[in-house]
């Protein structure tokens, strides 16, 4: 085995995040390009990690810009909402309504037909 | 300032003035990925107000099994790969350069500082030149330590994808890092 062989592998070796065989382990812990190059790899997560206690600070407006999208979703979901419970009530009705008619038509038929009897 | 712990319970209860307040503790965090991930402030900023309104609809389900923040990440991920999608298929002037970072948390201690400032903003030079879908993964594993699978799935793709991104990400910035004559990585 050469440093060529796994030197692609490195950066996955790094963290364990590639599964390497009994071979392969023996080779990179002998062989000193490799630990060069993995103490490399280390030193670079290490950066990384670090990376994350940077901020960067948005220019002026955006937290009043995203709480205003904010409020001006919330508006919308309302009126949506409102309209959402104003088409049941509609809807309702108008069942209600139909039901109504039905029942009077049938009464007026059952004393139509008890009169003509 | 109240706890966040604290205002995600009160706000996944439907109060929007502590949903408001996390909003506050949390936007330049949010804002800070948001525009390692698209490196442009325009962008950045319209990925942070999504993000805000899709958390908002998602909190009632939050269910704390994971950090609040954490959930925060994984939703920027997302908005900001639906939104460089968006944006390849309708732009196509390149992005800009990002602004050097201002501020570090003051409670990040010195003696954790192992790296100068000066290898921090080579990496991070190194970092805004990789492809945008490689940059992704490197920014969401390696600086924001989400797991591969909640990669994969905030960006819509394998975990082994994720896994190859990665790698290439990591070989490309070590190249780049021992190319630079000023980084004291190169051995």
């Amino acid at each position: 085995m050469r440093y060529e062989d796994v030197a692609e592998i490195l950066p996955g070796v790094v963290d364990g995040t590639v599964d390497i065989d009994e071979n392969t382990r023996a080779f990179i812990e002998s062989d000193l390009r490799c630990q060069a190059e993995l103490a490399r790899y280390k030193r670079l997560l290490r950066s990384l990690e670090q990376l994350r206690d940077q901020r960067f600070e948005p220019a002026p407006g955006l937290l009043a810009a995203t709480l205003a999208a904010l409020s001006e979703e919330g508006e919308r979901r309302a009126i949506r909402s409102l309209f959402t419970g104003k088409r049941l009530a509609i809807a309702g009705a108008a069942i209600g309504g139909v039901a109504v008619a039905g029942a009077a038509a049938t009464a007026v038929i059952l004393a139509r037909r008890l009169r003509a009897a | 300032m109240v706890d966040l712990a604290e205002l995600v319970v009160a706000a996944s209860n439907g109060d929007r003035l502590a949903f408001d307040e996390l909003v506050r503790q949390t936007y330049v965090d949010t804002y800070t990925l948001a525009l390692r991930l698209t490196s442009n402030e325009e962008d950045a900023r319209d990925v942070v107000q999504e993000t805000y309104l899709r958390a908002w609809k998602a909190i009632p389900r939050f269910r704390g099994d994971a950090q609040f923040t954490t959930w925060l990440y994984r939703i920027t991920a997302n908005c900001a790969s639906t939104h460089l999608d968006r944006r390849r298929r309708h732009r196509h002037e390149p992005l800009g350069p990002m602004h050097e970072a201002i501020e570090m948390r003051p409670e990040a201690q010195p003696e954790q500082m192992a790296e100068s400032s000066a290898e921090l903003a080579l990496i991070g030079r190194a970092l805004e030149e990789l492809p945008e879908k490689i940059r992704s993964v490197v920014v969401l594993k390696d600086v924001y330590g989400l797991s591969h699978e909640a990669i994969a799935e905030e960006l819509s793709i394998s975990v082994a994808a994720a896994k190859v991104r990665l790698h290439r990400g990591r070989k490309r910035l070590q190249e780049a890092i021992n190319e630079d004559p000023r980084s004291a990585h190169a051995i």
